[in-house]
Formats: structure tokens, sequence, C-alpha cells
């Protein structure tokens, strides 16, 4: 016994201790070591068996991440572009125009441009992305540049001539501004704002107008979405959750089958039965309850959208009631009856707080799901039915402008880590119960 | 009480029949009356009817024939909520998402009693159960055996006259299960109420109830205070389903008022009181208490038959001997002895003597 230490009658017969009071094994080694290389082959094993999905979280999802909200801010066009040009701005007042040297590094950015090989030029780039700040920046500076190699002395006036962008501080202030590796100005754009002659960020104007306004709308939407899939829902599995298992299957089938149906088939069969021409807009022209010159416009629009997008995410809120109702068992109800209760009382005093976890983690399911919905509002949305990620799938696939792009795809993913931060303060995500 | 006739009772089942699919009974003509302030025990194995008739009183089944009368009134087309039962359910059924006191001041809410009577009434009922200190605690924060004392005080917390009990110490365990046994019994006399209790434990039933209903197959096999069933069960069942038993089949030879001679298939003849026989030459089971079968000839009358035992096994138990004997063919004849300074401790192998007085060994139906 290691009775040396001023705590040795607290040490117990048969655990050995080292000076410092750390437990030893009985062959003298300490016992956490010990412990240590004990645990560290089944260590490694789990390990081993996490690695594979791990390496793809990681490849396929975390590294997109980070690489979108990178290019939400990389900014590499005009440096790569004007290295020159940017050097000699930097004397420039940022009030009159600059003077005859910037446009000299002006010429010689653009010449030393021609020389490379087609596919490194830098000019090609700069020009699409001052497009983005200066509607007339693309014209101008694939018209100067294609002509740049008869420009003469002084280049000024030269240039001035070319085209009237370059008789503007405007071009310059930008091209001064974008100079740097980092941009807050497809943020700016996301959030429906621009930089005005002093450099200072102001609202855009009005008719151009459109992300917060869409943001808004795709937030009033999902909404409106997770209340009716809840209010179509709960009852739905109310009725499962009462069945016998047998008949509950059989019926949980009908409520998955929307799950085996291809999403397109089952968006053209929504066109089909609400097209102006479709299966509802005949009957009711057919019974006489409305005309045939004012059928009711239920498709290419927000409601059409909120009809096909409620049904294909049914599943997801009815999956966990259900399985949140399944475990709550009769004799609660029985018993809030037997204690005096009208079965109304006993259903909203007893059972329904008793289904708030499965209506919780159902409605943040179909929420963050119908946020970033793509496909249905894109085939039924017509333009009032439009979401965000339509949006974001237009700049990415015919704008080209992947740092807007990227930029309206931070702030979703932002606002959804967002909502569910607060969801887990509000209600705690332990309580949570998704099946 | 079992004798008064049904319309008598507090609680009548009046030729009550119940069906789940229209082609079984599950309950066949059940006719039974509870006194007022009465412990009525509905005992019987699962599957037997009785937690059915529990359900029917509650209201939450339907008779499907007969008639329930609670205190004179019919109650068939009264909604449970309005027959002011109290209930204690198997598993308790506290609401989760309430606190104790929450739970308890639920059934004062609905009927729309004031802040301070429920104050007053919960903490008595809190009180009552011995739980006072517990008012703001979740269901899932206590014990099995506080759940269960909750659940009774909020049975009881609205003043029930009466209450129905669906097996509510199943899921306890032994030692508190007797400890329960004796509040449940305590709190129903104290406080006058009727009770009317399920379980499928014959030792709650005997040790608890005034009266217990023996359920099988949808009819009352017995009705009877605990001592009674015990020492003179009327039918097989009930002699098999009540207490430890030893069984001997044979064939009525001769009967005289109160007392008949049996002789068994190996062709022994032993005494025993005529239940369920009336004629000589029927078939019969006889049943005797183990704690019934005596050894020593100097105990027994002087003209009893007695029969050869073979020991096949001695258990020394503390209190009792334990003595398996084979008797006519059967191995599991169980013979219990005191442990007395002068009780003989029988070895295996031994060949004994026993007998029994007539009236404790019962000829009753062929099982």
């Amino acid at each position: 016994m290691a009775m040396s230490d001023a705590s040795g009658n607290d040490v117990a017969i048969g655990n050995e201790t080292d000076s410092k009071g750390r437990l030893l094994t009985s062959d003298g080694r300490p016992l956490r070591a010990a412990l240590d290389r004990a645990n560290r082959r089944r260590k490694l094993t789990a390990f081993g068996l996490v690695a594979p999905l791990l390496a793809f979280i990681v490849i396929f999802f975390a590294f997109p991440i980070v690489q979108m909200m990178w290019r939400s801010v990389d900014n590499p066009a005009v440096i790569d572009a004007l290295p020159r040009t940017l050097v000699a701005l930097e004397d420039w007042n940022g009030e009159d125009l600059p003077s005859e040297a910037v446009y000299r590094a002006l010429y010689e950015d653009m010449m030393a441009d021609e020389e490379l090989p087609r596919l490194e030029q830098k000019i090609g780039p700069l020009a699409v992305r001052l497009n983005y700040e200066v509607s007339a920046a693309r014209g101008a500076i694939s018209r100067t540049s294609r002509n740049v190699d008869e420009f003469e002395a002084p280049f000024k006036d030269a240039f001035m001539d070319a085209h009237r962008l370059w008789r503007d501080t405007e071009i310059w202030r930008i091209i001064e501004r974008e100079g740097r590796p980092l941009t807050a100005s497809y943020y700016l754009a996301a959030v429906d704002a621009e930089y005005d002659e002093n450099n200072e960020i102001v609202r855009a104007d009005e008719n151009r107008r459109i992300y917060v306004a869409l943001f808004g709308r795709t937030f009033a939407m999902s909404v409106v979405i997770t209340f009716m899939t809840f209010a179509l829902g709960f009852p739905i599995a109310y009725y499962l959750s009462s069945l016998p298992m047998s008949k509950a299957n059989l019926l949980m089938i009908a409520v998955l089958l929307p799950f085996w149906t291809s999403l397109l088939v089952r968006t053209s069969a929504w066109i089909v039965l609400l097209q102006g021409q479709g299966v509802i807009n005949e009957m009711l022209v057919s019974i006489g309850l409305i005309g045939d010159d004012n059928r009711i416009s239920m498709i290419y629009n927000m409601t059409g959208t909120i009809i096909a997008m409620t049904h294909i995410l049914l599943p997801f809120m009815v999956l966990p009631l259900y399985s949140v109702m399944k475990t709550i068992p009769p004799s609660y109800v029985r018993a809030a009856k037997s204690l005096g209760a009208t079965p109304t009382t006993a259903f909203r005093r007893v059972y329904f707080p008793q289904t708030l976890p499965g209506i919780a983690a159902g409605g943040v399911l179909v929420f963050i799901i119908s946020i970033g919905y793509y496909i249905t509002p894109a085939l039924v949305g017509g333009q009032s039915g439009r979401m965000i990620s339509n949006e974001i799938a237009r700049h990415i696939q015919s704008s080209l402008n992947w740092g807007l792009a990227a930029a309206l795809g931070s702030m979703l993913l932002v606002s959804v880590l967002i909502l569910y931060w607060l969801f887990n303060k509000l209600v705690g995500t332990d309580s949570l119960k998704f099946g | 009480m079992s004798a008064s006739a049904p319309q008598d009772g507090f609680v009548v089942f009046d030729k009550v029949q119940k069906s789940y699919d229209g082609e079984t009974l599950v309950v066949k003509d059940l006719n039974l009356a509870v006194g007022k302030g009465e412990f009525l025990t509905m005992l019987g194995p699962s599957g037997s009817g009785k937690t059915t008739c529990l359900m029917m009183l509650a209201g939450f089944e339907t008779a499907t024939n007969g008639e329930i009368l609670l205190d004179g009134k019919p109650i068939n087309s009264v909604p449970p909520h309005k027959r002011g039962i109290g209930m204690v359910f198997q598993n308790y059924a506290l609401f989760p998402h309430m606190t104790v006191g929450e739970n308890l001041a639920f059934p004062l809410e609905v009927r729309g009693l004031g802040k301070s009577d429920r104050e007053t009434k919960i903490k008595r009922a809190l009180d009552m159960v011995q739980m006072g200190d517990f008012m703001n605690r979740r269901p899932a924060q206590l014990s099995g055996g506080q759940q269960q004392r909750i659940a009774l005080a909020r049975a009881l917390v609205f003043e029930p006259e009466l209450v129905l009990m669906d097996e509510p110490l199943g899921a306890l365990d032994k030692q508190l299960r007797e400890h329960m046994q004796f509040e449940i019994t305590r709190l129903a006399h104290e406080l006058g109420i009727t009770t009317v209790y399920v379980t499928h434990d014959q030792t709650e039933a005997l040790t608890m109830s005034d009266n217990v209903a023996v359920f099988d197959d949808g009819r009352i096999q017995q009705l009877d205070p605990p001592d009674v069933l015990y020492e003179e069960p009327k039918n097989s069942f009930v002699a098999q389903f009540i207490g430890e038993n030893n069984t001997l089949d044979g064939v009525v030879k001769e009967i005289k008022g109160e007392h008949c001679v049996i002789e068994l298939d190996g062709g022994e003849l032993i005494d025993a009181k005529p239940v369920n026989v009336s004629e000589v030459g029927q078939r019969t089971t006889v049943s005797i208490r183990p704690e019934r079968v005596e050894a020593n000839r100097d105990r027994l009358d002087g003209d009893a038959h007695t029969i050869k035992a073979k020991v096949l096994e001695f258990i020394y138990m503390g209190d009792v001997f334990r003595t398996r004997l084979k008797v006519a063919g059967n191995e599991n004849f169980i013979m219990k002895t005191r442990n007395a300074p002068d009780q003989v401790r029988h070895k295996p192998g031994d060949m004994i003597e026993i007998g029994w007085m007539p009236k404790d060994c019962r000829a009753l139906d062929h099982s």
C-alpha cells in the first residue's frame, strides 16, 4: 500500500496509487493508461465503421457547403485582370476622372491579356463580373478590348472615345471597390441593397427589389404548407394510431404511396387536375357552379404550389405524428373521462399536449424541406408561386451569377440554422420524435 | 352480502352479456350485486371476462345485453365522464405532461371547483396516501409505488362513491405490492367507498376483499368471502385456481348425507364431502388442501380411511415442511406440515399412511 501520501487513509485496500495519487493497476502501470490501451482497439473499430460515411459527408456535403459560402464572398476577377490599373488607382482621389497614368495602366493590362492564350484570358470574366455592378460594363469592356491594340497615347482620350463608360467616374469607383479579394456585393444584392456614388450602402431601386420579398414569400408559403400538412395529417395519424396493426399498415401504405411515385408524375397529375381546362374546372363548369369564362386559376400560381407541396410533404408530417400517437396508450383518455372530462376536454387537455413532440418534429421537418423546395414550384409555381430556390437555380443555370446564387444559398442555410436554434431554445430538440 | 338479491346492491349487473364480434360471448349472463361500502374483487385468469366487466361498469364498453345499475339507476346510456366513478388503471395513466398537483386538480377543474376548494381537496388526498411533498413533481420523477399512490389519490380526490381498480399493483415488486394491498384496503374501509377490484393474483384477492367473484369462461364460478372461497370451493376450477390443491380422480362408492366414500382409480377408498356429486357411480375429482393432509393416524377419526403414500421429496421451508408424495399414481401430491417440535421429518423413499377429515376433502365435478 502506498500510504506515503496524506490522503492515504481514504485509499481503499488493494488500490495502489503513485506519487500523484493516480490509481495504478496491479502490475504498476497507471490505471488510466491501461484503460486507454484496452479501449484503443474498440475505438479504432468504431472509427473504421464510421469512416466511409464520414469521408462521404466531408467530401460531398461539408466541402461543397464551405465552397459555396466561400464563393459568395470570393472576388478574384478584378485583381486577376487589372493588376497594373489597381496599383495606379491607389493615388486616385475618387471624385474626378483618374489621371492618364491609370488609363495607361488599363491599356497595359488589356494588352497583356491579349498575349495570353484564349482560355487564360481574364478580361472576359472581368466584363461579366463588372456587369453585375453596372449593366453597361460588359459591352464597354468587350468592345474596348477588341479595339485596344489600335489605341495610341494619350490613352485617356482613346478610352473615353471608345465607350462612354470610361468618361464616367462610376466604373472607376466600382473597379477600385471590387479590386479587393473579398466582396460583400453579392450579399448586398441578395438583400436588395447596393452602393451609391459615395460607396454608402442603400436600398436598391424599388423596381429592382426582388429577393427580400421572395424570402418573405418563401417563408410565408412554408408556414402555410406546414400548417396545411398539420391540418390534414393530424386526423389521419390519429385515425391510424387507433386502428389495429394490420389495418393501420394497409392504410400507412396509402399514406406512403406518394413517396413511391415519381415526383414528376405526382406534379403532372396535379397539373391535369388543376389547370384551366383540367378535371376540377371542367367539373365545376359542367355542374354550373362557375361560368365557362371565369374558371378558377389553381395552378401556375401560389395556390398550385401550396396544393402540390402539401400533398408531397404530407407523409413527413404523418409519420412523426403517427409514431408519437402510437405510444400514447388509450388509458390516458379513458382516465381523463373517468375523472369527469368530456371527450373534448379529454382530447384538448390530455391527448393533444402529448402529441406536441410529434407536431414539433413534423412541423420542423416539413418547414425545413419546403423552405428549400425547388422542383414543384418550378413546375407549377408560375410567377407568383416561385420560391427562393428557383431564383438560386436561375442564377446557377442561366444567369451564371454563381456568387449571388451562393449568397442566396448561404442566407437560406443560415436562416434554417437560426430557426432550428430558436426552435431548440423554445421547445428543445430532445423532445423531438421523428419516428 | 353475496346472498342479497341483485336489486339490493349499490352496483348491480343484471343478466349482462357482452360480445365483441357477434359470434362469441365474452361475458355470459352475469348477475352480480355489490353492496355499498363493499370491497369486491373480480378474480380470474386472463380472458375470463373480468376486465370487460370492469370496463362496462366504467362505461368504456357497452353491455350487449342486460342492465347495469348504479345506486338503483340504469347507467347503460350514461357516458363515462358522467358516471362519477373513480378508476385506477393498470399502468396508472398519470398524465405525463402534468405535475402531480395538476393531475389531482384535473378532476376538480373539470367539475368547476374553485381554486381554494381544489387546493384543500388535493392536499387532503395527497396526505391520505402520504405523498404531501410531491405536489410539484412530474410522474416520470416518481417510483412505481409513488405513482401508484398518486393514481389512487387522483381516483379518490373527487370523492366518488365507487372506485374501480384494474390490476393496479401488477407492475410493483412483491414487497411493495403487499404494502399497497394493505394501504388500499385501509383507505377503502376508512372512506367507506365501494370498491371493485380486478386482479389475477389470488393472494391479492384473498387478502384484500370482502367478497371475491371468481371468473372463468365469461361466468362467475363462485362468489363468496375469501375464507369460504378457500375452504369450500364449489367446483374444480375454483379449487384449482385458489391456493394450492391436491386432486385425485375416482368414482363415488356411497353417499350418506355430508359424507361419501370415493373409490380411486387404483382401488383405494377415501373419505370425502359430496359437493358436486349426487349419486353413486358418478366420476369425480376430489380436492384436498396440502395443509389438511394428515400423516399422524392418532389425529384422525378411528374409522377414517387412510391411503398409502410414498415420500418423493422433503423440502424444509422454515416455518413449514413441504413433502411431495406419490399417492394413487399422482406424483405431485403435496403435504404441508407445520414445523412443530414433534413433527416427523420424512425422508425420500419412506412409505407412510395419510388421511384427512372427510369435510376437508371435497368431491367436486370431474375435471
